[in-house]
């Protein structure tokens, strides 16, 4: 009866699109639930009948450990770098707001238009002879940072776009403030859900980065992604499986954080 | 308020500020403010008055250090020159219409914010903002955060912030006019209160006649970027230097008369008069036009519109030529639209105006 008057109320319409949208969740979810069970089976072509085991996840940890650090220090690494090069950028971006600013916002949003793999040949080309840049896990960075540094500057912007940073500024100012201090106690405690936000994004899409860094690897720089493209097209189905069990392990707390973060929204000023 | 604690620690120097021909060109060729020269007394409360856009808040931010003057221009606080100081080392205190209080701090920390910028040491830092915490009627709010704050409550705190310092001078940017009209009373009742207790000098900015002609020892009247009138609130809303002056203060009629061999003539009367001959433009306060009867009234005229306001009747007279004129009867007055009127004018009060 209940169900009866609920439908009646919501008509045919918001069934076919409750429907529409369980169909699309499953089409994204099934497949990397299926591939992560594969990660846990005995035997994957048995089935679930096999058991579950974590051998694989163990095997993973013990031959792509070296791929699992290195993927954590370059995301570290590129998120230092993105704090140290995109705060002040975004600072500097949002205290001057002419027409220039507004080109150089655009221009730093060009990374992102142009696919990685132009990006990395890009570096190649330019830097590839440089030293011994082309062997060393530095190369890589350079690539993250270049890819990563406008989603920081954007975020940061966004909340510094939202307060009335001069107002603030000039306050500490009348209070004996000079700019170091200004900035170190005033805007980026007030511009802290910006960074925050702009961290977060930083790490997952370095850690999950690999279009770029495919290009600009060696065999003795490899991340985590790129392993396990290796490990897909060369070992045991259960391995990549196992593998992409404990990727999504690395990412998924910091994008629950950035869910977080998003519905907390901006701070009330 | 606690008059001990405001006359013995919280007594401030009274320094005078001096601005010499200071004015503001924006860049994109924008006059702001016309060079200008003002002496302000120790200890003084001087208002700059005047519609949105004349220029008060630049003249405020140039005697802040935020903005500043055209080449030639000079700002001093007693004998130092401050021009080429940045805001940091002048040692103001500011209040801002947006309040600009810090959203990451509470009320105390927003408080001993520029006690730690001066180095002070823990323990003295902590009884100052105490003690001003409770000068500002804020004790009870000392933990909480700024947006647990009524806007009354959160100019208050940048009021505490900004004189916890001990400042040369207080600079106060339309403090009010953010807050609701019953707020605004009472908090400028506190904020003539803390001047004159204070002894400090204050600079003033508002759009608002009242609140002028309430906390200002002197008014400064601006208009396009010009100085129209420096003088105290009486001198300004008596003897206004123009005609601007005369209608941005209060309400203010205006009467065309002739004057002729040391007469007035103004409608059907003629009064004694020391002036030029020709036409004369004059103005003349409401309460100082009276009604009268038919035999001893200058003028008469119909009323238009009146209103009652309890203490008094406003009525609004249409002469037989001439603008409309403002006038004040008594509030028990039964005069409706429709009415015939006299009224007196005493020639004493009236100003002719350039
Ligand atoms: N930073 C600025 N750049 C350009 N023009 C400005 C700037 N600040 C103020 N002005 C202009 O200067 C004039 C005076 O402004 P202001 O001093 O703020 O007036 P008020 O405080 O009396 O309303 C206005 O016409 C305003 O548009
Ligand atoms: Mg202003």
């Amino acid at each position: 009866m209940a169900m009866q008057n609920l439908s009646n109320r919501r008509g045919w319409g918001f069934w076919l699109q409750l429907g529409f949208t369980l169909l699309v969740c499953a089409l994204l979810t099934v497949p990397m639930v299926m591939s992560m069970l594969a990660g846990l089976t005995a035997n994957y072509f048995v089935g679930l009948k096999s058991g579950l085991t974590l051998r694989w996840v163990d095997e993973v940890l013990r031959v792509y450990s070296g791929t699992i650090l290195l993927s954590l220090q370059i995301a570290f690494a590129c998120l230092a770098s993105t704090l140290l090069l995109g705060v002040p950028a975004a600072y500097a971006l949002a205290r001057r707001p002419g027409r220039f600013a507004r080109l150089v916002e655009e221009m730093l949003m060009m990374p992102v238009a142009i696919p990685g793999l132009a990006t990395a040949l890009a570096l190649i080309v330019t830097y590839g002879g440089v030293g011994d840049l082309r062997s060393s896990w530095l190369f890589i960075l350079i690539g993250h940072v270049l890819f990563t540094l406008p989603f920081m500057v954007r975020a940061v912007l966004a909340v510094m776009g939202s307060i009335d940073l001069t107002t603030l500024e000039e306050g500490a100012a009348s209070l004996g403030a000079g700019f170091p201090r200004r900035f170190f106690t005033v805007v980026l405690p007030n511009c802290r859900s910006g960074i925050l936000a702009g961290s977060l994004m930083v790490l997952t899409l370095s850690v999950g980065e690999f279009n770029l860094t495919w290009l600009l690897h060696t065999p003795l720089t490899k991340t985590l992604p790129v392993g396990l493209a290796d490990s897909y097209a060369s070992l045991r189905i259960e391995i990549g499986s196992a593998y992409t069990l404990v990727f999504f392990l690395m990412i998924v707390p910091s994008l629950i954080l950035m869910q977080g973060l998003a519905k907390r929204g901006r701070p009330s000023v | 308020m606690p008059d001990s604690v405001m006359q013995n620690s919280f007594h401030l120097d009274a320094v005078p500020i001096r601005l010499e021909r200071c004015g503001k060109t924006f860049a994109g060729g924008a006059r702001a403010l016309e060079p200008l020269d003002l002496t302000i007394r120790g200890g003084e409360t001087i208002v700059f008055l005047g519609p949105s856009g004349c220029g008060k808040t630049t003249t405020l931010r140039i005697i802040a250090g935020l903005e500043s003057p055209d080449a030639g221009g000079r700002v001093l606080f007693g004998e130092e020159d401050v021009t080429a100081l940045p805001i940091e080392r002048r040692n103001v205190g500011m209040v801002f219409q947006s309040y600009a209080l810090f959203p990451n701090m509470t009320v105390t920390e927003n408080v001993a914010y520029g006690l730690k910028v001066r180095k002070i040491a823990r323990a003295d830092r902590a009884r100052r903002v105490e003690e001003m915490l409770d000068l500002m009627h804020l004790g009870e709010f000392a933990g909480r955060r700024i947006d647990q704050l009524s806007g009354g409550q959160r100019q208050r705190v940048a009021l505490a912030r900004a004189l916890v310092v001990r400042p040369r001078v207080l600079l106060l940017d339309e403090p009010l006019t953010a807050l609701d009209a019953k707020l605004r009373d009472s908090l400028r009742l506190e904020i003539d209160r803390l001047l004159r207790g204070l002894g400090i000098t204050a600079v003033y900015v508002t759009h608002d006649q009242g609140e002028a002609m309430a906390l200002g020892d002197r008014i400064v009247v601006m208009a396009k970027g010009r100085v129209a009138q420096v003088g105290t609130p009486r001198e300004i809303y008596y003897q206004p230097a123009d005609g601007f002056v005369a209608d941005f203060i209060g309400t203010m009629n205006r009467l065309g008369g002739v004057s002729r061999g040391g007469t007035l003539s103004i409608g059907s009367a003629t009064l004694p008069w020391t002036g030029p001959d020709g036409r004369v433009e004059l103005l003349v306060r409401p309460e100082d036009l009276a009604l009268a009867g038919e035999a001893d009234g200058h003028l008469d005229g119909t009323v238009a519109a009146a209103v009652f306001l309890g203490d008094r009747t406003r009525l609004v007279v249409e002469p037989a030529d001439g603008p409309a004129l403002t006038v004040d009867a008594a509030g028990r007055s039964e005069l409706g639209r429709g009415d015939r009127v006299w009224l007196r004018v005493d020639p004493a009060r009236l100003l002719a105006v350039p």
